[in-house]
């Protein structure tokens, strides 16, 4: 697709053009690399690997694909996990609303690009100078994790469902490392470090008493009680590219 | 009742990265609305961690699963890359375990 808009893609010198390719490429295979532990996390909570796999190329965006399956894994009905990837595929559409101006498609390329809009996309684009630029970063860096983070996705669940019974393997612990690391770069600020533990204390007093999944939609609501009583001027952060 | 749920979150979570490159920015552009947004993520995925790991059916347990989240903890505080961090947690566990 970078090749489709020669117009502006001619502004872009080689040498440049090199280095955004290069660098993209490098988060591509570091984060596409990781759809090894989403395969085997996968198939653990009891999924197939084709429903495994459908999830990365339908889905494609990792927090809400571990969402589901940690929600399912944990008992709770796949419709509250469904709502739980949801909530979470929203900062999606705040990356959108940053990249439009920047990349500029309409029609059946925006539509396309759609697909591969996801944190490490957005951090590879949004801090260029220009829309060539910006489209040759989005573009390298989201066809690349996707294209991997689909293989390794079908490898890990191809794996995983060679290992037998997955406690045996920390498998289960696995899952909260992933989560941790998803979060980890957005506890930069005090305030989110507050939300995150009340978040966390609230899902643990909803357990005992309330259906599976649903301790993990009712955190939420610590997000939006704490989106109204501040007034921060915290832009909206976007993660490095390096998760 | 996986794949209904599959599918529905495709269709949405699709639609959601749609919706952000085509909806004119002064329609969501706002600052309670960037505050939800950006909080959303961390309450979620901190109360996954703690369900992951804290959670069994409708009881809270102190198992394996806890020590691989320490561990998990000292790797990021390491700068350790996403692989290593998630495996990492998952080898301590599974090496308690074994104990």
């Amino acid at each position: 697709m970078a090749a489709t808009d020669d117009s502006s893609s001619a502004e872009l010198s080689p040498a440049e053009r090199a280095v955004i390719v290069r660098d993209s490429l490098g988060v591509g295979v570091a984060t596409g690399a990781y759809g090894v532990s989403f395969g085997a996390v996968s198939v653990a909570a009891g999924l197939s690997v084709a429903q495994t796999c459908a999830l990365s190329l339908l889905v494609f965006t990792g927090a809400s694909q571990f969402a589901l399956v940690g929600v399912i894994a944990a008992g709770g009905a796949p419709i509250s996990g469904a709502l739980t990837a949801l909530l979470l595929g929203t900062r999606n559409t705040l990356y959108g609303l940053r990249l439009a101006a920047l990349l500029r498609w309409t029609g059946w390329r925006r539509a396309l690009a759609s697909q591969i809009l996801i944190d490490e996309s957005t951090a590879m684009a949004i801090t260029r100078g220009s829309v060539p630029a910006a489209r040759v970063g989005f573009l390298t860096t989201g066809l690349s994790v996707f294209v991997l983070w689909n293989l390794a996705t079908l490898a890990g669940a191809v794996a995983g469902t060679q290992l037998g019974d997955p406690r045996t393997y920390g498998l289960d612990a696995a899952v909260g490392g992933a989560f941790l690391a998803l979060l980890w770069p957005r506890l930069r600020t005090g305030r989110n470090r507050v939300v995150a533990v009340a978040a966390a204390a609230v899902a643990l007093g909803m357990v005992p008493v309330s259906p599976a999944g649903v301790p993990v939609l009712a955190a939420a609501g610590v997000a939006l009680l704490a989106a109204a009583l501040t007034r921060g001027t915290d832009p909206t952060e976007i993660p490095e590219a390096h998760p | 009742m996986t794949w209904v749920a599959i599918l529905v979150t495709a269709a949405g979570c699709y639609l959601l990265k749609l919706a952000g490159l085509s909806v004119p920015p002064r329609v969501l552009e706002r600052p309670l609305v960037e505050r939800v947004a950006d909080l959303i993520p961390v309450a979620l995925l901190a109360a996954l961690v703690a369900v992951q790991v804290g959670g069994s059916g409708h009881h809270l347990v102190l198992d394996a699963r806890a020590l691989g989240l320490a561990v998990a903890v000292v790797l990021l505080l390491l700068r350790a890359p996403f692989l290593v961090v998630v495996f990492g947690a998952a080898l301590a566990a599974a090496l308690v375990r074994m104990l």
